[in-house]
C-alpha cells in the first residue's frame, strides 16, 4: 500500500513540479511572484479540453495547441499587466497578479459555465504490474513527462545562450543588460516557458483527476508555489525537488493522517519552512543592500 | 457691525469650523458614513427604498470594517494580507458560539451582544498576534503567502470540528463526526457540524449597532495613524532599513497592526454571524480578495476612500440586476486597472493637474461668494 500512495505521491508531486518551474523561473527573473501561474494551468486544460472534445482533434493536436495558447497567453500577460509595473512597488505587482488570475477565472467562468467538465484523457497509457504494485498508467506518463522536461530544461538554461541569458538576468538586470542582453526579450521568453510548462501540467493534471472548472488552478497554483518555496525560490532543481516532496507529503497525509485536513498540513509545512529556512533547501541567501 | 455679523455668518457656515482644522478631515470620514447610512435608513422607512436594499446596510457596515482595517496592513504598513477573511472567520465562530451557548441564559441582547463583539474581536485579534510572532520576520511576497496559507489553514480546521450540546454537557469531536452513542438523543443539539452552517443565532446585529461600530473602527484606526505610532508605522512603510536604524522597533509596530487589523476584522466577523448564516466556504480566499478590491479602488492608505469604494462595489452590483454574473469580472479589472492607472506617469501628472486646478477653482468660487456678502 504504501509503494502506492508513493508513487501516487510522486506523480502529483511531478505535476506541482513542473508548475514550480514556471514560478520559480519567473521569481527569479522578474522577482515578481504571478499569482496568475496557477490560472494558466486551467486555461490550458480548457483549451485541450475544447479542442478534444469540441472540435473533435486528436490529442496531440489538443495537447500542442494548448501549449502554443498558454504560451502566447503568458507572454500577452506579461506585456500587458507586468511590464509596465516594473520597478514599481512590490505591492502594486502583487496585486496586479492576483487581479490578472482573478480575470483567468472570472472570463472561463463566463465562457465554460462554473459546473466542471469531465475532461477525457487525451493520451492513453496502458498500466504496468511489477509483483505485486500495479503502477497506473497516468503515473508512469506524468513522472514521464516531467523527467523529460526537466532534463531538457536543465540542458537548455545550462547550454543554450538564451538559457546563459536567463541566468545572467536572474543575477544582475542591470549588468546584463550592459553586455547586451536583451531584458525584455528574456524575461518574455522566460513567461513564455512558464506557461507553456503550466499547459502540461494542466494537461496531465487533467489526466489524472478527469476534471475541470474555472478554479482547478487555483489550489494547485498555491502548492505548486509552496513547493516552490520549499525548495528555494529561484532555484530549478530547487523547484524539481520541493515539487516532489509536497506531492509526496500531500498524498501520505491524505493516507494515514486525515484527507480532510491534508491542505492544512501542507500551508502549515510552509509556514513551518519560511521560519525555519526562509531561503528553502537549495536556495541562496542574498544579502541586503542598503 | 456688518463685519462683525458676517465673521459670525462665516463660523456658522459651516459646523466643520468648531473643530480645529487638523481633525476636520478625520471628522468628515466620520460623517461620511453616519449621515450615508442615516439617509439610507429614512428612505427605506418612508419606502422611496425598497426593503432589498435595507437588507444590504448592515453587510455594507461590516464590509467597511472589514476594508478600513485591511486598509490599515496594507496602506499604512504596507505589508499585503491575504488572510483577512481568517480573521474574520474566527470573529465569526467565536461570537457565534458565545451567542448560540449564553443564548438561553443571557436573554438580554443589550448585554449579551456587546460581549460576543468583544469576545469574537479580543479571540481573533490573539489569532493575529500569536500568528504575527512567527510571520512577521516575513516581508512582501512570502507575507502575503503565509497569510493566504494562515487563512485557508483558520477555514480548513473550522471545517472539520463538531460540536453538540446534552444534558451531560457539550461533546466535542475533530476530523469526524461524534458518535451517536456518546450523545443523549432526547436532549441533543448539534451546534457546529463540520462544513455545514451555524443554525440559529439570534439575529442580534441591527443597523444602529453596526453602524456605530463602523464608527468606532474609523475613529480608533484614524487616531492611530495620526499618532506617534501611525508615523512610526508609516515609516516602516516607507523605508523600513531607515526606520530600523532610527531605532524604530518593527516587530512591535507590526504586530501592532496585525493585532488591531484583527481585531476588527473580528468584530466584522461578528456581525456577519449576527445577520446572515455562518459556514467555513463564506471565509475563503476570494472573500479575502473582495476586501483587497475594496481597498485598491479607494487607494491603498486612504481610509476614506475604503469607506467610499466599498459602498460603491458593494451596492451597485446588488442594485442594478443583470450586472451580477460580470462582478467578479468587473472587479479583477478595477484590480489590474487602478495598478496601471496609479504607477503610469502620464496619468498621475494629469491628476494632479486636475486637483490642482478643482482646488484653485473650489477656493475661488468661495472667495467670490464671501465678497459678494461683504457687499
Amino acid at each position: 500500500m504504501f509503494i502506492s500512495y508513493l508513487l501516487s505521491g510522486i506523480s502529483l508531486g511531478a505535476i506541482y513540479a513542473l508548475i514550480a518551474l514556471g514560478y520559480t523561473m519567473v521569481y527569479g527573473i522578474a522577482k515578481m511572484l504571478n499569482f496568475a501561474h496557477g490560472d494558466v494551468i486551467m486555461v490550458g486544460g480548457y483549451i485541450a479540453f475544447t479542442i478534444s472534445v469540441t472540435l473533435g482533434a486528436d490529442g496531440w493536436i489538443a495537447l500542442l495547441g494548448s501549449i502554443i495558447f498558454c504560451t502566447l497567453l503568458g507572454i500577452t500577460i506579461e506585456r500587458v499587466a507586468y511590464k509596465p509595473l516594473r520597478g514599481a512597488s512590490k505591492l502594486s505587482v502583487l496585486i496586479t497578479a492576483i487581479g490578472v488570475s482573478y480575470l483567468l477565472q472570472n472570463v472561463a467562468l463566463l465562457i465554460f459555465g462554473s459546473a466542471s467538465r469531465n475532461f477525457q484523457a487525451l493520451i492513453v497509457v496502458p498500466s504496468v504490474e511489477i509483483g505485486s504494485v500495479t503502477i497506473p498508467g497516468n503515473t508512469i506518463l506524468t513522472i514521464g513527462v516531467s523527467v523529460v522536461i526537466m532534463i531538457v530544461l536543465t540542458l537548455f538554461i545550462n547550454k543554450s545562450s538564451a538559457g546563459s541569458a536567463m541566468l545572467a538576468v536572474s543575477e544582475d538586470k542591470g549588468a546584463a543588460q550592459l553586455m547586451g542582453v536583451n531584458v525584455n526579450k528574456t524575461i518574455s521568453l522566460t513567461f513564455a516557458i512558464g506557461s507553456g510548462l503550466a499547459a502540461v501540467a494542466g494537461i496531465l493534471m487533467c489526466t489524472q483527476y478527469p476534471n475541470i472548472g474555472p478554479y482547478t488552478g487555483q489550489m494547485p497554483g498555491i502548492k505548486a508555489f509552496i513547493a516552490a518555496v520549499f525548495g528555494g525560490i529561484g532555484s530549478i532543481p530547487g523547484a524539481m525537488l520541493g515539487g516532489i516532496a509536497i506531492g509526496v507529503i500531500e498524498n501520505l497525509s491524505k493516507a494515514y493522517i486525515s484527507t480532510q485536513l491534508s491542505d492544512a498540513i501542507t500551508f502549515a509545512i510552509l509556514i513551518i519552512m519560511l521560519l525555519v529556512k526562509p531561503t528553502g533547501i537549495l536556495g541562496k541567501k542574498l544579502n541586503e543592500k542598503v | 457691525m456688518s463685519e462683525r455679523k458676517n465673521s459670525e455668518r462665516a463660523k456658522g457656515f459651516s459646523l466643520l469650523k468648531i473643530v480645529p482644522s487638523k481633525s476636520r478631515g478625520k471628522l468628515v470620514t466620520v460623517l461620511i458614513p453616519v449621515v450615508f447610512f442615516a439617509v439610507c435608513a429614512l428612505l427605506v422607512n418612508l419606502g422611496v427604498l425598497r426593503s432589498h436594499f435595507a437588507g444590504l446596510l448592515v453587510p455594507l457596515c461590516y464590509y467597511i470594517i472589514m476594508a478600513v482595517s485591511l486598509n490599515f496592513t496594507v496602506g499604512i504598513l504596507g505589508e499585503l494580507s491575504l488572510g483577512h477573511a481568517g480573521f474574520m472567520c474566527i470573529g465569526a465562530y467565536v461570537g457565534g458560539l458565545f451567542t448560540l451557548l449564553t443564548q438561553d441564559s443571557i436573554t438580554s441582547a443589550w448585554i449579551r451582544f456587546p460581549i460576543a463583539i468583544l469576545l469574537g474581536g479580543l479571540i481573533a485579534a490573539l489569532a493575529g498576534f500569536l500568528i504575527g510572532v512567527p510571520i512577521l520576520r516575513l516581508r512582501g511576497d512570502y507575507l502575503a503567502i503565509v497569510t493566504l496559507a494562515f487563512g485557508e489553514i483558520v477555514r480548513n480546521l473550522v471545517q472539520n470540528i463538531y460540536l453538540s450540546r446534552d444534558k451531560a454537557g457539550l461533546h466535542f469531536s475533530f476530523t469526524n463526526a461524534i458518535e451517536p452513542e456518546r450523545l443523549d438523543p432526547a436532549t441533543n443539539v448539534d451546534i457546529m457540524k463540520g462544513p455545514m452552517a451555524l443554525n440559529g443565532i439570534s439575529p442580534d446585529a441591527t443597523l444602529l449597532i453596526s453602524v456605530i461600530l463602523v464608527v468606532i473602527t474609523i475613529i480608533v484606526i484614524l487616531n492611530m495613524v495620526d499618532s506617534r505610532a501611525g508615523r512610526a508605522i508609516m515609516s516602516i512603510r516607507d523605508n523600513r532599513i531607515a526606520a530600523e536604524s532610527t531605532g524604530i522597533n518593527i516587530t512591535k509596530y507590526k504586530l501592532i497592526v496585525f493585532s488591531l487589523s484583527a481585531f476588527f476584522a473580528g468584530i466584522a466577523g461578528v456581525l456577519f454571524a449576527h445577520y446572515s448564516t455562518v459556514s467555513p466556504p463564506k471565509f475563503d480566499y476570494n472573500m479575502s480578495i473582495l476586501i483587497l478590491v475594496f481597498v485598491v479602488l479607494g487607494g491603498v492608505g486612504n481610509i476614506r476612500g475604503s469607506i467610499i469604494a466599498t459602498a460603491i462595489l458593494y451596492i451597485l452590483p446588488e442594485v442594478l440586476r443583470g450586472f451580477q454574473s460580470y462582478r467578479m469580472l468587473i472587479y479583477a479589472i478595477v484590480l489590474i486597472v487602478m495598478m496601471l492607472l496609479n504607477n503610469n506617469e502620464r496619468f498621475n501628472a494629469w491628476k494632479k493637474n486636475t486637483t490642482e486646478r478643482f482646488t484653485a477653482w473650489r477656493k475661488g468660487l468661495f472667495r467670490k461668494k464671501s465678497g459678494k456678502e461683504a457687499e
